[in-house]
């Protein structure tokens, strides 16, 4: 194995590998299918009437979206496509068979299918229009203003299930700005980040062994700490502002090289933790809940410990597709929230760390791309996405399952939600544009008649 | 910037793990606990997700099962005669969990006994829906219906064993309710559910009488009394005077031990005081005999003992601890001694098979689906409370007690039938009227098929009508004629 064609730092040489993707892809889509069949039998005892319409349609999204890569963006990396797609499509049959159950309110399966075209409409504008990820740095200060307004806005629309982080439109439905503003805000912190990641890093005293920085570029810092502090004060969102939060101390430590950020940000979050916590009674059930989760509120069973029971259920190898009581857990959570519970109970143990690891390969891919990139921009922005996915499928992960205090946030993709599969389309268009600037091979030395006396140097 | 990228890849590495190990530890560690849980729904969806294996008696099943709709359970389960076979069956319900026989049975009845796995496994290779097992009752129809039908609108119950082996024939408790009506989850079935609790109702219907309550014996406890006398030689000829006065005074007091009416008890011989049940005799002699012997005694007919059969019946009770006056009247089956019916009806079937007490029990054999045989129970002796020649002395008596003593209604026409009657008196300074018992034994020339307890606690009769002879001694006698196919 020549290591040239297996790292995606190399440029030279390597292979596009589309004809992989599209390999995977057809898996990506097979696997939904039979997924879908299987509810069917299970349910109804017959193949869903749907099944071809759904297949194909799949089948299609997947084809346009591979199509569009191959022409727009031929050298980025060949998995995380086909990871996407497999989700998505999971996602959807999650929560058609969750439709089933008489008891979980209105279909949402045909919505959920029409944001996910949507989604990868998205995906496929982005890689058309987005030539190169280095636009976005124009764009620096804009995304900033653009963020913050995505993020106050919920404030001014009543709470939803405990939380304020919609928006309501009518006639149109409503919009989680915060999935949305994920990435606008990192595009923000990558431009950011890279013109003042000198001053932050090298402009500092040490004290104790750690660098300090100056209380001028600590000042960022206390900004993004304070603002997502007001966001879990106003919006009761836990899960928000621990993603900025965190997601701001990753690419920091990235952007300066120095862990004394890491310290800050881990002291910062801790204190604002603590004193949210002790005042904020939506913050305090959830501990509560996560303390003690089979404890019984009023006398009845709570999400959390529905939750669990359908975890401990599923057992090693789970129920089989649409044969679990996930409908026991009640309400609209089992479609959001607390899907991964379905996924636990229906496909086991296995099904679930199956899933846990598309994420992680995702995740993965993501990294990957940030260390390939050439710039620092790219580097920063890739980091940042990847990161924050992968803070977003911890927090949503660990909660659901227990590990952490249960935070409102949708799984990515495989969640009901709109603006959550839309945003995280679009995340992945913008990591594949990055990953296919990184893998693209270098421009081969324009004939000189002096070639054969100069070396070229390639700079990283 | 590459160090520090690799650095954030590990910690997203180990935020993976995290979240893998967490689902291994939900999942695998305590899966069992989680899955089992008291408040997991899903337990009482499986337990009903697939028909309910049958409880049946004499061949036919006495429950069955009708599916559901608009809620969570499948399939319900039903009773045929329900009232009549309650005590035996207690309920399954959808919402209210399983008592009794379906209690102690559940796993064998859904069918996730383990030792029905291999019919599991074969079912679900060919396709056949899951089944539970069937359990097959020592209970004889007749006796059952005898019992119930003899208890009728008065409140008592009933217990007959087949001697020889422990089996119990008939288990019956007045007034009883109908299992079906609560077997659901519905409105109805809840509305059920809380009529039937004893603040709604203070005849109490769903208590089994005949294996959870204790009643103080009266003079049936006689018998234990005289078994005693017997077998620490006390008395070797029961047809000798027993040198007892009357009215006899209670040891340690100036408190006189009267009898009941003008009977012959002043120095009777052990016949005649059990015959005409003498209060001064039997309270004499228990002292005589002191409080560890007569203890013994009791116990090794079953008293101070929960009895598991296999369902638990309550201890009947002798104390361990008492002054001589205490034990005289303890003796008679007053202070502080209680019995069950099925107590009782151990006392006589242990005299009437010679002396050997066997384990009473209630299930006879576990049938897979199938109809092959999971297990069988094999009678089991429990104690030896009396010799041969002892309990045929005690035989003899009790024999005297049905031929020509308060036991006559009990008579049967070309069978031997011993017996023993008791009129228990209980409130305080006996304000309330008393509980009748009758306990009984039919012998053959195979040795004897049935001993029987009956108690009614009738409070709407006539005082004096309520005697052991007159009231309780007709149903056991219908009971025994049902078991003697008669």
């Amino acid at each position: 194995m020549s290591a040239s064609n297996t790292t995606t730092i190399t440029s030279i040489g390597a292979p596009n590998r589309r004809n992989t993707e599209l390999a995977l892809l057809v898996f990506a889509v097979a696997i939904p299918v039979f997924a879908y069949a299987n509810v069917g039998l299970a349910k109804n005892d017959a193949v869903p009437a749907g099944l071809l319409g759904y297949g194909l349609g799949l089948g299609l999204l997947a084809g346009v979206a591979h199509l569009l890569v191959r022409k727009f963006a031929p050298y980025s990396d060949p998995l995380m496509l086909p990871i996407a797609t497999l989700l998505n499509g999971l996602g959807l049959v999650l929560i058609w068979r969750l439709d089933q159950e008489p008891r979980l309110g209105r279909a949402m399966a045909p919505n959920q299918l029409m944001w996910s075209t949507l989604g990868v409409a998205l995906f496929v504008c982005v890689l058309v229009f987005l030539k190169d990820h280095r636009i976005l740095q124009r764009y620096t200060y804009i995304s900033m203003f653009a963020a913050l307004i995505l993020l106050v806005l919920p404030i001014f629309f009543p709470a939803v299930y405990g939380a304020r982080i919609w928006i309501t439109i009518p006639g149109v439905g409503s919009l989680q700005p915060g999935e949305f503003a994920k990435i606008i805000i990192t595009v923000f912190f990558a431009g950011y980040l890279m013109v003042k990641r000198d001053a932050l890093a090298l402009a500092s005293r040490r004290f104790m062994g750690l660098y300090l920085p100056r209380g001028r570029d600590l000042g960022p810092i206390l900004v993004i700490w304070a603002m997502s502090l007001l966001i879990l004060v106003f919006e009761t969102d836990l899960g928000t502002s621990l993603l900025f939060f965190g997601l701001f101390v990753i690419m920091l430590y990235v952007a300066t090289e120095r862990t004394s950020w890491i310290v800050f940000g881990l002291l910062l979050s801790s204190a604002g933790a603590v004193a949210v916590a002790s005042y904020e009674s939506h913050v305090q059930v959830r501990v509560q809940n996560w303390l003690h989760p089979l404890a019984l509120q009023h006398g009845d069973v709570t999400e959390t410990a529905q939750a669990m029971y359908a975890f401990g259920s599923g057992g090693l190898f789970g129920s089989g597709l649409g044969q679990g009581y996930s409908r026991l857990i009640g309400g609209i959570a089992p479609k959001s929230d607390y899907i991964l519970a379905t996924v636990g109970e229906e496909l086991g143990l296995a099904g679930l760390m199956a899933i846990l690891l598309l994420y992680a390969l995702l995740i993965e891919r993501g990294i990957r791309t940030a260390l390939a990139a050439r710039d620092p921009f790219g580097k920063l922005l890739a980091i940042g996405l990847s990161g924050a996915f992968a803070l977003q499928v911890f927090v949503v992960a660990g909660g659901v399952t227990g590990l952490i205090p249960l935070t409102g946030m949708t799984m990515p993709f495989l969640a009901q939600g709109g603006s959550s599969v839309i945003a995280n389309w679009a995340l992945v268009a913008i990591l594949l544009r990055i990953s296919d600037t990184a893998r693209r091979p270098a421009p081969s030395p324009a004939p000189s008649p002096d070639a054969e006396a100069t070396q070229v140097v390639r700079t990283q | 910037m590459n160090k520090p990228l690799r650095r954030v890849a590990v910690f997203c590495g180990l935020l993976v793990l995290a979240l893998l190990l967490r689902v291994n530890y939900v999942q695998f560690v305590q899966a069992d606990q989680l899955s089992n849980d008291v408040h997991n729904r899903r337990v009482a969806i499986n337990q009903y997700a697939q028909p309910r294996g049958d409880i049946i008696v004499d061949g036919k099943a006495i429950t069955g099962h009708t599916t559901t709709t608009g809620s969570d359970f499948k399939y319900k389960r039903t009773y045929t005669n329900g009232p009549m076979w309650a005590p035996v069956t207690g309920y399954a319900s959808q919402a209210y969990g399983t008592t009794m026989l379906e209690g102690v049975q559940d796993k064998f009845l859904t069918g996730d006994d383990d030792r029905l796995f291999f019919n599991r496994t074969i079912d679900l290779l060919t396709g056949k829906e899951k089944k539970g097992g069937n359990v097959v009752t020592t209970l004889n129809a007749k006796a059952q219906e005898a019992a119930y039908k003899g208890l009728g609108a008065k409140k008592g119950a009933v217990a007959a064993i087949d001697p020889r082996t422990g089996a119990i024939l008939a288990l019956a408790s007045t007034p009883s309710f109908d299992p079906s009506t609560i077997a659901g989850n519905s409105q109805t079935d809840a509305k059920n559910w809380v009529a039937l609790d004893k603040k709604n109702d203070p005849d109490d219907p769903s208590l089994n009488r005949a294996l959870r309550q204790t009643y103080p014996p009266g003079s049936t406890f006689k018998l234990v009394t005289a078994a005693a006398a017997l077998e620490t030689g006390k008395i070797t000829d029961i047809d000798k005077g027993t040198e007892s006065p009357d009215p006899y005074t209670l040891p340690g007091t100036t408190v006189p031990l009267p009898n009941e009416g003008n009977i012959p008890c002043k120095n009777a011989t052990l016949r005649i005081a059990l015959r005409y049940s003498c209060n001064s005799v039997f309270g004499k002699l228990g002292a005589d005999i002191g409080l560890k012997d007569m203890t013994d005694e009791a116990e090794k007919f079953g008293f101070n003992q929960e009895q598991f059969v296999p369902v638990r019946a309550n201890a009947g009770n002798f104390d361990t601890k008492m002054s001589p006056d205490q034990v005289a009247l303890s003796s008679i089956g007053q202070f502080d001694t209680a019995a069950t019916p099925l107590q009782m009806a151990m006392v006589a079937a242990a005299i009437a098979n010679n002396g050997t007490l066997m384990q009473p029990y209630e299930i006879d054999k576990l049938v897979a689906p199938n109809l092959s045989t999971i297990a069988q129970t094999s009678p089991k002796e429990l104690s030896k409370p009396l010799s041969p020649e002892n309990a045929q002395k005690l035989q003899s008596m009790m024999e005297t007690v049905v031929n020509e003593g308060t036991g006559t209604n009990a008579r049967i026409p070309g069978v031997k039938v011993g017996g023993k009657t008791g009129t228990a008196q209980h409130g305080l300074n006996n304000d309330q009227n008393p509980y009748a018992w009758f306990v009984s034994y039919a012998m053959t020339d195979q040795g004897s098929p049935v001993a029987v307890a009956v108690v009614v606690e009738d409070s709407s009769a006539n005082r004096s009508d309520i005697t052991g002879g007159g009231l309780a001694a007709p149903i056991a006698k219908k009971v025994m004629e049902a078991v003697l196919n008669k």
